[in-house]
């Protein structure tokens, strides 16, 4: 029970670290492999507002949010769209994306090795033990999950109700026909690429509350995010979110009851289950 | 069948004169050149066979650093038992297997599930080793046997003849044609009758074998090995980045790759050692911006040019 509870608290975190990387993939078609270092200067921020300013990182994300999105929204518009514009395949466009972010991600990384060195980072906020069916969890946790739980729903309201989040969607499904029905397609794939970056640097500062983070282990984390991202279906809200929860489930019952340095070998056995049983993704439909 | 054109001669003798200018390369060059040398040679190995997949398919593979780690533990864990060779040869085919298996459960779907895998696949097995060497408490392990830097440097020159004579071979036979025909457009290749699934696997187990091999000979170099040093997750990257800086449109690409990149390496990581990753990182935005086909598109747009120029 206590391994559910705290596999759950984790996996609502995983959530919406995959949803920015969905709005990327999914909806602006980049596959963007920085993702996990944008999240770590996610994480460093929210350990620099407080070490240096003892700001909450409950506040800082409020700070965070549109700087991350603004960095993002030119990192499309100057580094990516002249890719897009390029690429005459799908294919093409993809393997120019995944080499670009790759070396984004190492730019990054050398960035902040330079800036911030190689040390892990922690601190501790929020230790405060809460009991909840009689086990106890620390605070840090709960109120991550809460505020990712917050955000996620958010969004899928945003992304069901709103003129443009459906027209995000409609780009998701089909950018060529979306184009015909009057969405400015650039302008709302800068605006979910911005968008991405933002939720998953958010993501970033909640998760830096209860795990050790240094500045190569992005990696990892783009790598969990792709991976709940393919097994809920590319572009899929609701799947991405019922991956997340599974892979946070799973993750915790390895680490506490084999080993805690075997998570990512976790995360890949589903990810081989999915590619061979369910390339579609959780949710997802065959296509013929 | 093997009709040879006069070009393919010329390209033989040429090919011939620089093996054995490589050859002869521990006799003229002094101890430093010489180590500069063997990872050079190393590089040569692995890039060009990784080139003989992801040249004509396109995918990006990230997986040699797994494959490479597979050939050192091989090595390492049979080297009291077996004799060298034996190993190397082993390795190679355990190499094959993995790539094979990989292959089957990713290479049916889109290239971009591939790319993930691969990305993760050294790390996941770093960890499991790890995870297996803490289970029996077992550290590292100690490799009793040990060559002269030289030796190292002929055994990888003939591996990367070995290879440059497969990739000419494969260039020739119907599946080089049918890769090449994926690589222009898969649904084509599937509708000329083509099974492109089994050929792509196919091929990927060439690289997954070499990179397997190539860990297995490097192994006694390091003399030690434990996870960490098998599995280092910067040699796929290093290997992706030479080849494409070289360019995969021909056989001999990677290597204008990689004897320019491991020199800048070697600089780098003699006077900035932290900086390598952000060297990393801008030698793909590079690729990507300035050089999309490597100095062998850069090249061959020279000659076009030039040709032109001559009012041909």
């Amino acid at each position: 029970m206590g391994i559910l509870i705290t596999g759950l608290l984790l996996g609502g975190t995983y959530a919406l670290i995959a949803m920015g990387l969905n709005l990327q993939y999914g909806m602006s078609r980049i596959m963007n492999l920085a993702n996990g270092e944008i999240l770590v200067a996610g994480g460093f921020a929210a350990f620099w507002f407080w070490t240096a300013g003892s700001l909450s990182p409950l506040l800082t994300i409020f700070i965070l949010a549109p700087v991350a999105f603004v960095v993002n929204w030119l990192i499309y518009v100057i580094i990516l769209r002249p890719l897009v514009k390029r690429a005459r395949s799908r294919g093409q466009l993809e393997v120019d994306a995944i080499l670009t972010t790759f070396g984004l991600s190492f730019v990054a990384v050398g960035i902040m090795l330079a800036t911030f060195g190689g040390d892990y980072f922690s601190y501790s906020y929020l230790l405060s033990p809460v009991e909840l069916w009689s086990e106890t969890y620390a605070l840090n946790r709960i109120l991550a999950f809460v505020a990712a739980v917050i955000i996620c729903g958010a969004l899928y309201l945003w992304l069901n109700i709103s003129r443009a989040g459906m027209s995000i969607r409609a780009i998701a499904v089909s950018p060529d026909s979306s184009r015909l029905v009057g969405i400015d397609v650039p302008k709302l794939a800068a605006l979910a690429f911005a968008l991405g970056g933002a939720v998953t640097a958010v993501g970033g500062a909640l998760i830096s509350t209860f795990l050790t983070l240094d500045a190569s282990t992005g990696v990892i984390f783009t790598l969990k995010a792709l991976v709940i991202v393919i097994m809920g279906g590319v572009g899929d809200v609701r799947g991405t979110i019922v991956a997340a929860l599974l892979l946070g489930v799973l993750e915790t019952f390895v680490a506490r009851l084999i080993d805690p340095g075997l998570t990512l070998a976790a995360a890949y056995l589903l990810f081989i289950l999915i590619l061979l049983f369910r390339p579609q993704g959780l949710f997802g439909r065959r296509q013929s | 069948m093997m009709r040879m054109k006069s070009t393919d001669y010329k390209a033989l003798s040429v090919s011939i004169v620089l093996l054995l200018i490589a050859i002869c390369l521990p006799w003229i060059v002094g101890d430093f050149a010489l180590t500069l040398a063997v990872n050079m040679a190393m590089f040569t190995v692995l890039a060009t066979s990784w080139a003989l997949f992801s040249g004509p398919t396109h995918y990006i593979s990230l997986a040699t650093a797994a494959f490479f780690g597979l050939g050192a533990y091989t090595m390492g864990l049979g080297v009291d038992h077996l004799p060298f060779w034996l190993l190397v040869i082993l390795a190679g085919l355990f190499g094959a297997i993995m790539a094979g298996i990989i292959g089957l459960a990713t290479l049916r779907l889109s290239g971009v599930y591939f790319v993930i895998f691969t990305l993760g696949l050294a790390e996941m097995t770093r960890q499991i080793i790890t995870y297996i060497q803490n289970a029996t408490g077992q550290k590292g392990i100690l490799i009793s046997i040990w060559f002269e830097e030289s030796t190292f440097y002929w055994m990888l020159v003939a591996l990367a003849a070995l290879i440059f004579l497969v990739g000419w071979l494969i260039g020739r036979s119907r599946l080089g044609f049918a890769l090449r025909i994926i690589g222009d457009d898969e649904e084509v290749a599937r509708h000329s009758g083509i099974n492109t699934a089994l050929s792509k696997v196919l091929l990927f187990m060439i690289p997954g074998s070499v990179a397997a091999m190539s860990g297995a000979i490097i192994a006694p170099r390091y003399g030690y090995i434990e996870p960490l040093i098998a599995f280092t997750p910067m040699l796929s990257f290093q290997v992706v980045i030479m080849a494409l800086l070289g360019g995969t449109g021909r056989l001999w690409g990677p290597l204008a790759g990689v004897i320019p990149f491991s020199i800048l390496w070697e600089l780098i990581s003699a006077s900035f050692p932290n900086q390598t990753t952000l060297l990393l990182g801008l030698s793909f935005l590079i690729i990507v911006y300035l050089l999309p086909q490597g100095f062998v598109g850069l090249l061959l747009k020279i000659r076009a040019k030039i040709g032109d120029g001559r009012g041909y």
